[in-house]
Formats: structure tokens, C-alpha cells, sequence
């Protein structure tokens, strides 16, 4: 028993920032269409971003965390701009394969400059509390509380804010939302941004529980976008019960049957619940793109 | 006779060229450069099927390599098997776990059928890694055996352990593969194909079943690509699991992309150029795959197809211009 709720903790703690990388990429399909491949490796380049301000410049934990989702913000958007804006209306594969040539220069480029070996962020809050046998570092709570804090924001944002609902109405309607005078262009810019500045925030989060590496990028880069097809594409409620489901199987497989074959776990689930369900859990019938 | 040649000569030119090739190419290393470009080109080539001709982005390809590539190891290697034997059932396999992959996944479509053979391509990899027994886990297999000699009555053998025979080996194995691909895609199949990739709905509406106008493309070419994967193994004599690497994957598709693709000649020229230009690049050392991805976006936004494409436009224009003096 004590082995399974441990499992669900360290699930939970998983699911939480799977659910906020997966959050951007959802929210970067459901307004552009554009299935951003590179989403993984703008989360690691927000673990670098913090590393170096805390190993050179000195920052402390929080403030590296801030200018890191700021700094990264403006990756979204440069990235949004060089990239995903002149093949807006190409349509087919050829968004894909652009996002596929900014996750190579990307990865090779943090290797150039950094190299390829690991790097740990020196952890905050080393703590650990022992609730009924289970053993939870602060810092992994600090995760969960985090990530839910950073749901509730978003959700607050997108909800009760001019400029968050002008995000819900280009994602419905784009030609209605230009109709009305909202700026469509802005509203992309400002969705990537969101979107790439969220990854940064839980890659900040996650380091110093983890390892760093160039690598880390195109794992959770893809798991991601397990989760938004889990979820269904451009559902953020989907993209937040999808990340939790993930980071559950992953913790348990892990832990019962076999740690080297726990992605298997994930990646399997994935394939076997759209052959059930093609569009996903929580998707609507989407047109072939 | 003359009209067919007429119409032909280029083909037969470049046949001539492939074929006296290894004569001129006595450096070791450049020829084994460029029988791996041959072994990638029937890759790029089969990729170009399921991703040009059906419009179905598989990025799964990388991950049916491998299988071919196992296969053909775990049964010469480690079963003992002649590679005949070997090459064909690791071709069949390939196209059989794609046929069991693809039902459940080609119900999908775009992005999410995109996604869902990364996965499939990611389960392989780490299967590969990790089942020790059978794979050898992320030491892989060494030692694996050359293609095993061909006995022709009267004529001796056909043998394949020096650098000129593998390389007529790989020639007739791309050539074969050109000649299904040629009729395949000239054939009333291969519209239904090119139908699909243009509209799915449009076709389904003029009868087309799409679902296994699909599968079949999709089978086709994972056979076509675990073949290429078995002669590799064969040739290069160790596999480790980076053969099934998204890596594997995204040189196939640099090959087609940057090549042209939807067309035959595109992933083979892509297949071609890429490494020789990457023999090239090799003083840039680790900027060389930055630059790769720069030029990928480049193209993919200012040539969307690629060298063929770039050609075809040319010739077009100096058509014109003759027409216009």
C-alpha cells in the first residue's frame, strides 16, 4: 500500500509538469494549427536558461525561474515569427517539417555551446516530510503545488481577462475574431509566448530533481504530445487530466513491472486508446490536415 | 526501338554511370560512402511512398529500418540462417508489424497519426535497448555475417565480402525497388494513393476506400524500408539501437524532402547529395547539423519541392525562353 501511494505521489508529481508543458503545446494547436515539434526542446533550453543564471550569474532559485520564463517568452515568440509564420498557410506536412528543423538547430546548438554531458541544478529546498510512510521532498511538492498554481493562473487568465478571452476567440473562430478587431497576429505572438514561457517554468521546476542535457528536450517533447492527443488537440481541460493520466501509468509501470520499459508504458497507452478512439478522449472529429 | 531510346536516354545514361561507377571509385572509404547512399536511397524511396504519394507523414520509419535490421542479424548471426532466407523474412516481418501497427494507427489522421508512429518508432527503440536477450541490449549485435554466396551451376559462385560486389548487391536491390515504386505509382493503385494524399474526403466520396488504400501503401513501404535494413546490417556487420533512432528517421526524411518529393528520381538524388555534401561539411563538425536544420526550414518554406522541384522550374523557364526567341 505504502509502495502504491509512493508511486501515486511521484505520478502526480510527473503528471503535473507533463500537464503544463502539454497546456502550451495545446494552446499553440488549438489557435495556429501548427503541431509545434520543437515545444520539448524550448523546455530545455528554459533548464539551461535557469542553470546558467544560477551556476554564473548567481541568482537565487525563484528569480532565475522568472527571468527564465521571460527570456523563453521571447524565444516563442522569435521562434513563432521565423518559422511557424511563413508556412501559416501551406497546410500538409510542411509545418511539421519546419518545427523538425528548428528542434535540430536547437538541440545541436545548446551541444555546440554547452556540450552534450548532464548538468544539476543545485537543489532549493532539499527537505523531504515523511507523511504515513511515504516520503516526499519539498522540492517535489513544491512541483505539485506549482503546477497547479500555474493551471489556476492560466485559467483565471484565459477566462476573466480581455486579453486571455481575445486567445478562446481566435481559437473558435479566426476570421470572426479579425471581424471583431482583434489582432491576430498579436494573439499568435502572444500565445506562443505563453506557451514557451509555461515549458520554461516547469523545466525550471524539474531540474533540480533531475539531470539537464540537451536530450531532455525530445522526450518530453514528445510525451507532450501523447498527452494533447490523449487530451484532444486544442483542449486545455484534456491537456491537464491527459498529463496526470501519463505521469500515473509511467509511476506505477515503473514501479510494478519494469523501470527500463515504463515509456513503453506511456506510448503503448497512447496507441491502444486511439485505436479505440481516434480523436482522442476528450476530441472532437478533426478534419485531415 | 530509336523513339524509346529517344524518350529514355537520360535514364539509361545514368544507368550506364551507376554501373561503371565502382570501376572509377577505387577509394575505399568514398565507395562505401556511396553504397550507403544507394542503401539509403531504396529507404528514402519507400518513406517517399507512404509520406509523398499518400500523404501520410510516418515517422516511423527509423523504427521498421531497425526491424529489418535485427531481423536479418538475429537470424544469420545468432540462428545460423542464410541471409536469402534471412533478408526476405525480415523484409516480411517489417511489413507485417506494419500491417498490425497500422490498423489501429492509420485510423488516425495528420498530425495525430504523425505522432502516434514517433511513439511506435520510440516503443522499437527502447525495446531495442533493453531485451537483452534477443537484441543484446544498447550493445547490440557484433559480428553479424556477409550475405552468403550465391551458387550458379556452371558458373561458380557469387560472392559478397569485397567493397564492388556489395555495392552491385545494394545497385540491384534500389533498382528492384525502383521498378515496384515505377509500377506502383503508374498504376490505377497509385492514383488512389496520390487521390488520398490530395483529399481524403474528396476520395472516399468517389469510392475510394482510404483506410486501406493507406495500409497498403503503408505496408509496402515498411517492406521496402526493413529490406534496406537487412542488407545494412549484413554490410556494415554491427547494429546497435541507434539504428532505430528518431535520427534514422529524420535523415530519410531530409533525403526526400531536400530530394523532391512525390517524385521517383528526388529521394534518390537527396539520398546522394546529402551525404556527399555532408563528406564536404565535415570540417564544420558539430555546426554541421545546425546548419542542416537552418537549411530544412529554408527549404521547406521557399522550395517546398525541393531539387527536383527547383529543376523543374528552370527547365521550364528555359523552355520558354527558347520558345519566346
Amino acid at each position: 500500500m505504502e509502495l502504491f501511494l509512493q508511486q501515486v505521489f511521484n505520478g502526480v508529481m510527473l503528471g503535473s509538469t507533463y500537464a503544463i508543458v502539454a497546456l502550451g503545446l495545446t494552446m499553440v494547436y488549438g489557435i495556429l494549427h501548427v503541431p509545434n515539434f520543437a515545444h520539448g526542446h524550448m523546455y530545455m533550453l528554459g533548464a539551461y536558461v535557469c542553470f546558467f543564471l544560477i551556476t554564473i550569474f548567481g541568482f537565487a532559485y525563484w528569480p532565475a525561474l522568472a527571468v527564465s520564463a521571460v527570456v523563453l517568452a521571447v524565444a516563442g515568440i522569435v521562434l513563432e515569427f521565423l518559422v511557424f509564420k511563413p508556412v501559416r498557410n501551406a497546410g500538409g506536412i510542411t509545418p511539421f517539417i519546419a518545427a523538425l528543423g528548428a528542434l535540430i538547430i536547437l538541440e545541436n546548438a545548446v551541444v555546440v555551446l554547452w556540450g552534450p554531458e548532464g548538468h544539476r541544478i543545485p537543489n532549493p529546498y532539499p527537505g523531504i516530510i515523511d507523511v504515513f510512510g511515504i516520503t516526499m521532498s519539498t522540492q517535489r511538492l513544491l512541483v505539485i503545488g506549482g503546477a497547479f498554481l500555474m493551471i489556476l493562473l492560466l485559467q483565471l487568465f484565459i477566462k476573466k481577462t480581455t486579453l486571455g478571452s481575445t486567445i478562446e476567440a481566435v481559437a473558435q473562430n479566426k476570421e470572426g475574431s479579425t471581424l471583431v478587431g482583434i489582432n491576430v497576429n498579436f494573439v499568435s505572438a502572444l500565445t506562443f509566448a505563453i506557451s514557451t514561457a509555461l515549458a520554461a517554468v516547469a523545466a525550471c521546476m524539474v531540474a533540480p530533481i533531475f539531470m539537464i542535457s540537451p536530450s531532455m528536450g525530445s522526450l518530453v517533447g514528445m510525451k507532450a504530445f501523447v498527452i494533447v492527443i490523449l487530451g484532444g488537440m486544442g483542449s486545455i481541460p484534456g491537456a491537464i487530466v491527459g498529463g496526470l493520466i501519463l505521469g500515473l501509468i509511467e509511476a506505477i509501470g515503473g514501479g510494478y513491472f519494469s523501470a527500463a520499459y515504463k515509456d513503453v508504458f506511456g506510448f503503448g497507452a497512447l496507441v491502444l486508446i486511439l485505436a479505440i478512439r481516434p480523436t482522442g478522449l476528450f476530441g472532437k472529429e478533426i478534419k485531415g490536415r | 526501338m530509336m523513339k524509346w531510346l529517344k524518350a529514355n536516354w537520360f535514364y539509361l545514361v545514368v544507368l550506364v554511370l551507376a554501373l561503371v561507377l565502382p570501376l572509377v571509385i577505387t577509394n575505399r572509404y568514398y565507395s562505401q560512402v556511396i553504397t550507403m547512399s544507394l542503401l539509403f536511397a531504396i529507404g528514402a524511396l519507400s518513406l517517399n511512398l507512404i509520406l509523398g504519394f499518400t500523404g501520410q507523414a510516418s515517422l516511423a520509419h527509423g523504427g521498421f529500418f531497425a526491424i529489418g535490421a535485427y531481423g536479418v542479424a538475429i537470424l544469420t548471426y545468432t540462428l545460423g540462417w542464410n541471409f536469402w532466407i534471412a533478408l526476405p523474412v525480415s523484409a516480411l516481418l517489417s511489413g507485417f508489424i506494419g500491417l498490425l501497427v497500422g490498423m489501429p494507427a492509420l485510423r488516425t489522421r495528420g498530425a495525430y497519426f504523425a505522432i502516434v508512429t514517433l511513439c511506435l518508432s520510440e516503443i522499437i527503440y527502447l525495446v531495442a535497448g533493453n531485451w537483452m536477450e534477443l537484441t543484446g541490449g544498447h550493445n547490440g549485435i557484433v559480428g553479424i555475417p556477409t550475405p552468403s554466396p550465391i551458387s550458379l551451376p556452371g558458373l561458380g559462385q557469387l560472392k559478397f565480402d569485397s567493397q564492388i560486389s556489395q555495392y552491385y548487391l545494394v545497385l540491384f536491390f534500389l533498382l528492384f525497388t525502383l521498378f515496384i515504386m515505377h509500377r506502383l505509382t503508374k498504376s490505377l493503385r497509385g492514383m488512389t494513393f496520390l487521390a488520398t494524399a490530395i483529399n481524403e474526403d474528396l476520395s472516399e466520396a468517389v469510392g475510394i476506400n482510404i483506410f486501406r488504400t493507406k495500409l497498403l501503401s503503408f505496408v509496402v513501404s515498411n517492406f521496402f524500408v526493413g529490406l534496406a535494413g537487412g542488407i545494412y546490417a549484413s554490410l556494415i556487420g554491427s547494429i546497435s539501437p541507434s539504428v532505430a533512432s528518431v535520427g534514422m528517421t529524420f535523415n530519410f526524411l531530409m533525403y526526400v524532402l531536400l530530394g523532391g518529393i512525390t517524385t521517383l528520381a528526388g529521394p534518390i538524388i537527396g539520398a546522394f547529395l546529402i551525404p556527399v555534401l555532408l563528406e564536404y561539411l565535415q570540417f564544420l563538425q558539430d555546426y554541421q547539423m545546425i546548419l542542416f536544420g537552418l537549411l530544412l526550414i529554408v527549404v521547406i518554406i521557399y522550395f517546398p519541392s525541393g531539387f527536383m522541384g527547383l529543376y523543374k522550374s528552370l527547365s521550364e523557364k528555359i523552355k520558354k525562353s527558347k520558345v519566346g526567341a
